[in-house]
């Protein structure tokens, strides 16, 4: 279905969208028909930076499998000793 | 036989008068021809659903599918509007239903036109067609796997309601095209909008297809069923030649 399973929220950091680096301030995860992967339904990411328009976004496709793995990772990192004592 | 069609991007005025982008694909041979309104998904005004359109030209309609995210995002990439679209919680109901509304002024406005406008969407875009046949003077409505007409209304979208209740509204014959794999909507779900239209005496016609799930129509997806599809077409073209003649 197109699902309206939708989470937006406001982000700091940098992303490469189609014309170079940019600041990104918002981001949107859904899961729903994805335009390009080879899935029915994949779970969607938009890091955006609406100011500069809706061309202004990264954006990924990933299966519920990967995306899982993904977040997962992001976490593990986050978590890292190494890392948690740098923010 | 002169079977040239032309498919190209127009504009006509939306809800509130708001200047509309549209693609458009229509019989050039001068003959009478009813119209069809496509109501593209949320997902957006893609490739796949301007094919669609142009099908219906080559079959014998005036087909228009306006670009519901013309405001959003004008001039965006489809997939790039569509992302802005969800980010803004989609488009209103009374906007959509007024988007439609002028793509059918459109269609009844072309010099070959019979005056006769159905409408059809898939997913998101059934739910709509469904939508357009409580409030608009249309001829016929094709609803493909509509989601939300049965159900709950979504805590991310709270406009999102369901129309079920609206049945009584229903102002024209509803041809419904559904998998029975599906789970937007459930089988269950699909039979309740079937009775409660039947049971406000609206001319109904639902089929149903085993093996099929949502999105059977996309032949670029893997949820592509070859036979529900191709007897869905039949069903739609049927369908369309009744209730747009003359």
């Amino acid at each position: 279905m197109c699902t309206y399973v939708t989470e937006t929220l406001a982000v700091t950091g940098s992303a490469k969208g189609p014309d170079g680096w940019m600041r990104v301030t918002d981001a949107t995860v859904y899961f729903d028909h994805p335009a390009h992967a080879l899935a029915d339904h994949t779970l969607n990411i938009d890091v955006r930076r609406p100011a500069d328009g809706p061309g202004a976004r990264v954006a990924v496709e990933l299966t519920a499998d990967a995306a899982r793995e993904l977040a997962h990772a992001i976490l593990r990192v986050l978590d890292d000793p190494a890392v948690a004592s740098l923010y | 036989m002169y079977d040239a069609t032309l498919a190209e991007t127009v504009y006509f005025p939306g809800h509130d008068g708001d200047l509309l982008e549209a693609y458009s694909a229509r019989p050039l041979d001068g003959a009478p021809r009813g119209g069809v309104v496509v109501i593209h998904h949320l997902p957006g005004y893609d490739r796949e659903t301007k094919e669609f359109v142009r099908r219906f030209a080559v079959m014998g309609f005036n087909a228009v599918c306006p670009n519901l995210y013309t405001r959003i995002a004008p001039g965006a990439s489809y997939d790039d509007a569509a992302a802005a679209a969800r980010a803004q919680g989609g488009v209103p109901d009374d906007q959509v239903v007024g988007d439609v509304d002028g793509a059918m002024n459109w269609l009844r406005a072309l010099s070959n036109s019979n005056g006769k406008v159905a409408t059809i969407g898939h997913c998101s875009g059934g739910r709509h067609s469904f939508l357009a046949s409580t409030h608009l003077d249309l001829a016929a409505a094709i609803v493909c796997y509509g989601g939300l007409i049965v159900g709950e209304t979504p805590p991310q979208l709270p406009s999102m309601v369901p129309l079920v209740d609206r049945s009584p509204l229903v102002r024209c014959p509803i041809l419904g095209l559904f998998g029975n794999d599906d789970q937007f909507p459930t089988p269950a779900q699909v039979d309740e909008l079937e009775k409660t239209l039947q049971s406000n005496g609206k001319d109904v016609e639902f089929h149903r297809y085993d093996g099929a799930g949502h999105a059977f129509f996309g032949p670029d997806r893997p949820a592509y069923r070859v036979e529900a599809a191709l007897d869905g077409w039949v069903r739609i073209r049927t369908f369309l030649d009744k209730h747009l003649a003359g």
